[in-house]
């Protein structure tokens, strides 16, 4: 168990060390954005169905307010995350590269961009229910970059309870600083966050998990934790993908997930830091999520910096607020480089899952040739959950599915610990994220001949 | 999209690659054997020079003709050739023939790699399977252990090198017993201070264990060979040899004499670690490295041959496939236990 006092540094098991390149915008402080002239506000921000649009066009909104109404149990509200005119409805370019409904919103230039309805929640008074109720209620998602509704995942099913409520702080993505910022810059929220989510979850002592990396973070959160709360600094060695549930659950707790499972199967619940400021000050100001912390960085952008972006600012506006790109810029990724995505056009909104966006150059992006695996065990090594990566990398080749299906493919969660260390430059990851969603519409047709 | 919008790529992630490469690690092999080839120049002359190039290019030149009747990508870039190449040379008498030295590295790269599809699928180590054959079609050459003469006459070249391919080769050289023919034989153990610095008979990477030693621990720290592999073998070598010398000490030699005589040193560092045809997992790899250590001893000791690395290396290669599937670990999180718990 992680102690405050340990000199050890807790850490899970495999994994990998790739250079952090945090530097660029690592003295940043938190730089809020203008509203530009238009925001697009997809209607999937998140997994699970899609919002339902509350308004119409030509309505004239308020920030904060609601537009989109969640359709189900696994969705979500999306709020406007500026004052102004809802100009149109209608199909636009989406970070994922389809093309989903949006909300197009024209911000009001002349509007003090107050916040609508701005108030304290007393949420001292709030059972549980009516906690995660607010949650849901102010839009929450994921803001690691997943974007799983929090109210979901804040639910604690019948029968189950939580004892330990993790802090995911270690932003383990290279180059990304946003959760680092927010340390330094946010530990009002987020104590708050983890006050009243320790209520909502009834669990015994929060822990927030910081990398090694950030030091001087974990020095400020110590000396500014409130006294009275059950929570704890751990400070975690440095190393990809410590941000990944299991690990940071291994790591913090020394608690191993089953294969399958959820944290929430050893009374664990982990959010990411970001989430839980935001609650802070949802509680606080009655603020939703209308906007975040992005890390805007790269060797390909000219003035790398962190911002404070409205939800549906547009990369192309991000873009020239930092100065514009340099011109050898090779690709653009939404998220950090282990996990992120590419992105093929520059017309795509900032949305509530976006983490960063890393411009990188041809000196970084260049064809590597793939080689023969020399089974060199580095990807055995690295795999966090113990996977053979070279064995499945030759199944996938032969397209042996349901060999891979044997070697336990399903487990993987595609955090690319084996492609990055891979001598031979095999597409590993890649080839089994194909496998795995072939598995799964086998299985998927399985089931529907059963019946 | 704007007319200055930039063309993007798009491949998936992860963006970041670790920057050592297949060739950047078997590169690094070939470099942490230029000492032990320039120790083997020291004690046996410019023949170690001729040899080494003999076999090189005998297994590049396989190699090349591979990549030219399969268009497609050159490995003669990628260094594994001239890994085997030199590794062979290294187990070789210091009279070999140059044509035999050639021919051991051409019949390493198409029997013990090309047949089976290149780098990457061979099941047993490619320069171990051009000495095998060496041994089977020349028993009597492979058998010559000519004296060394550190550092002096370095440029003279002695035995018949250039002997006409198939022709029986006039020996000119002073030739000694291998220390480990003297033990088997003669019941001779030569002493430590020899067996370390390589002052005795033997192939031209047999002697001068401490160099290979160094090298070894310079590919160990660059994590470029798996360190376990070295430490079970040499362990469980100095073990069997601690525990027999202890029960009769006339008839079995001490520890240190099996540690540093015969190859040894070169098979358990560079030769067994071979990636391709050593185990992947890490519990295999110790497994792995036991049943050399055993296999060398037993040979030594029990088997009508003085030195058994080779076969030793050649047997567990076999088993790689074996151990490779009974020893694969549980996958994260089957079983319900925790780490400390």
């Amino acid at each position: 168990m992680a102690t405050s006092l340990a000199r050890h540094i807790e850490t899970f098991r495999h994994g990998v060390h790739p250079a952090d390149y945090k530097e660029l915008t690592h003295d940043r402080q938190i730089e809020r954005i203008p509203f530009m002239d238009e925001l697009v506000l997809p209607l999937t921000q998140h997994l699970g169905s899609p919002s339902r649009p509350v308004v119409k066009v030509g309505d004239y909104v308020h920030r904060g307010q609601v537009i989109g109404e969640a359709t189900g149990f696994v969705s979500s509200y999306l709020h406007a995350s500026a004052t102004g005119t809802i100009t149109a409805i209608d199909l636009r370019n989406h970070p994922s590269g389809k093309v989903v409904d949006s909300i197009v919103l024209k911000p009001d230039p002349v509007s003090p961009q107050i916040l609508h309805d701005e108030r304290t929640i007393d949420w001292k008074t709030m059972s549980p229910k009516e906690i995660i109720d607010q949650v849901s209620w102010g839009g929450f998602v994921g803001l690691g970059g997943a974007a799983f509704p929090t109210h979901v995942k804040l639910t604690v099913p019948e029968g189950k309870k939580v004892r330990f409520f993790l802090v995911n702080a270690v932003e383990c993505e290279p180059y990304l600083n946003s959760d680092y910022r927010a340390l330094l810059e946010r530990s009002d929220s987020i104590f708050l966050g983890v006050e009243i989510l320790l209520k909502a979850l009834g669990a015994e002592i929060a822990y927030i998990g910081v990398e090694m990396n950030k030091v001087d973070a974990i020095e400020q959160l110590r000396a500014a934790m409130p006294e009275h709360l059950p929570c704890e600094i751990v400070p975690l060695e440095t190393k990809y993908p410590q941000g990944a549930e299991k690990m940071l659950t291994e790591a913090v707790l020394d608690i191993e997930i089953p294969s399958g499972r959820l944290p929430i199967d050893v009374q664990v619940i982990v959010n990411n830091v970001g989430t839980v400021s935001g609650i802070g000050d949802l509680f606080r100001y009655g603020q939703p999520l209308i906007e975040r912390i992005v890390t805007v960085t790269g060797p390909g952008i000219r003035k790398p910096s962190n911002l404070l972006i409205p939800i549906g600012t547009r990369l192309t506006d991000v873009i020239a607020y930092c100065g514009g790109m340099t011109d050898n810029v090779k690709q653009v990724l939404f998220g950090g480089p282990m996990m992120g995505s590419a992105q093929r056009m520059l017309d795509v909104p900032i949305m509530k899952g976006t983490s960063g966006i890393l411009f990188l150059t041809d000196y970084e992006v260049f064809p590597r040739e793939e080689y023969p695996c020399i089974k060199c065990q580095r990807c055995v090594d690295a795999c966090p959950v113990f996977l053979n990566p070279s064995r499945l990398g030759s199944l996938a080749k032969a397209r042996l599915y349901d060999d891979m299906h044997e070697w336990h493919i399903m487990d993987c969660m595609e955090c690319g610990s084996c492609s990055y260390v891979c001598p031979s430059n095999i597409p590993l990851v890649q080839r089994f994220r194909v496998a795995k969603v072939l598995l799964r519409e086998q299985k998927a047709r399985e089931t529907a001949g059963g019946e | 999209m704007t007319r200055d919008e930039p063309r993007l790529l798009l491949t998936t992630s992860p963006f970041l690659k670790h920057r050592e490469d297949t060739a950047y690690l078997m590169w690094q092999v070939n470099y942490a054997l230029v000492p032990v080839l320039l120790a083997a120049i020291w004690f046996f002359g410019i023949n170690a020079l001729l040899i080494a190039v003999a076999c090189i290019a005998g297994a590049l030149l396989p190699e090349w003709l591979h990549n030219r009747s399969r268009s497609g990508r050159s490995t003669l870039r990628d260094g594994s050739g001239v890994i085997t190449g030199a590794l062979l040379a290294l187990t070789l008498p210091p009279t070999t023939p140059l044509w035999m030295a050639f021919t051991g590295g051409f019949v390493a790269i198409a029997l013990g790699k090309l047949i089976f599809g290149g780098i990457g699928s061979n099941v047993f180590n490619p320069a171990l399977v051009g000495r095998a054959f060496l041994q089977a079609a020349f028993p009597s050459m492979l058998t010559t252990w000519a004296q060394p003469v550190p550092g002096s006459e370095l440029l003279t070249v002695r035995g018949d090198l250039f002997a006409f391919p198939f022709l029986k080769p006039g020996i000119d050289a002073i030739t000694q017993a291998t220390p480990l023919s003297q033990m088997k034989f003669d019941g001779v153990v030569t002493n430590a201070t020899d067996l370390l610095f390589g002052t005795t008979a033997g192939s031209l990477g047999e002697t001068g264990s401490l160099i290979i030693l160094i090298c070894g621990l310079y590919l160990g720290l660059r994590r470029v060979l798996n360190w376990r592999i070295p430490i079970s073998i040499l362990a469980t070598v100095g073990l069997i040899a601690a525990a027999t010398h202890l029960i009769d000490p006339a008839r079995f030699a001490p520890p240190m004499f099996h540690l540093f005589s015969g190859g040894l040193m070169l098979g358990a560092i560079f030769m067994a670690t071979d990636p391709v045809s050593s185990p992947i997992t890490q519990r295999g790899c110790w497994i792995f490295g036991v049943g050399i250590g055993a296999l060398v001893m037993i040979i030594r000791l029990f088997g009508g041959l003085p030195e058994g690395v080779m076969y030793a290396i050649l047997l567990m290669n076999a088993t790689t496939p074996l151990i490779n599937r009974t020893t694969q670990g549980r996958v994260y999180g089957t079983s319900w236990r925790a780490k400390r718990h």
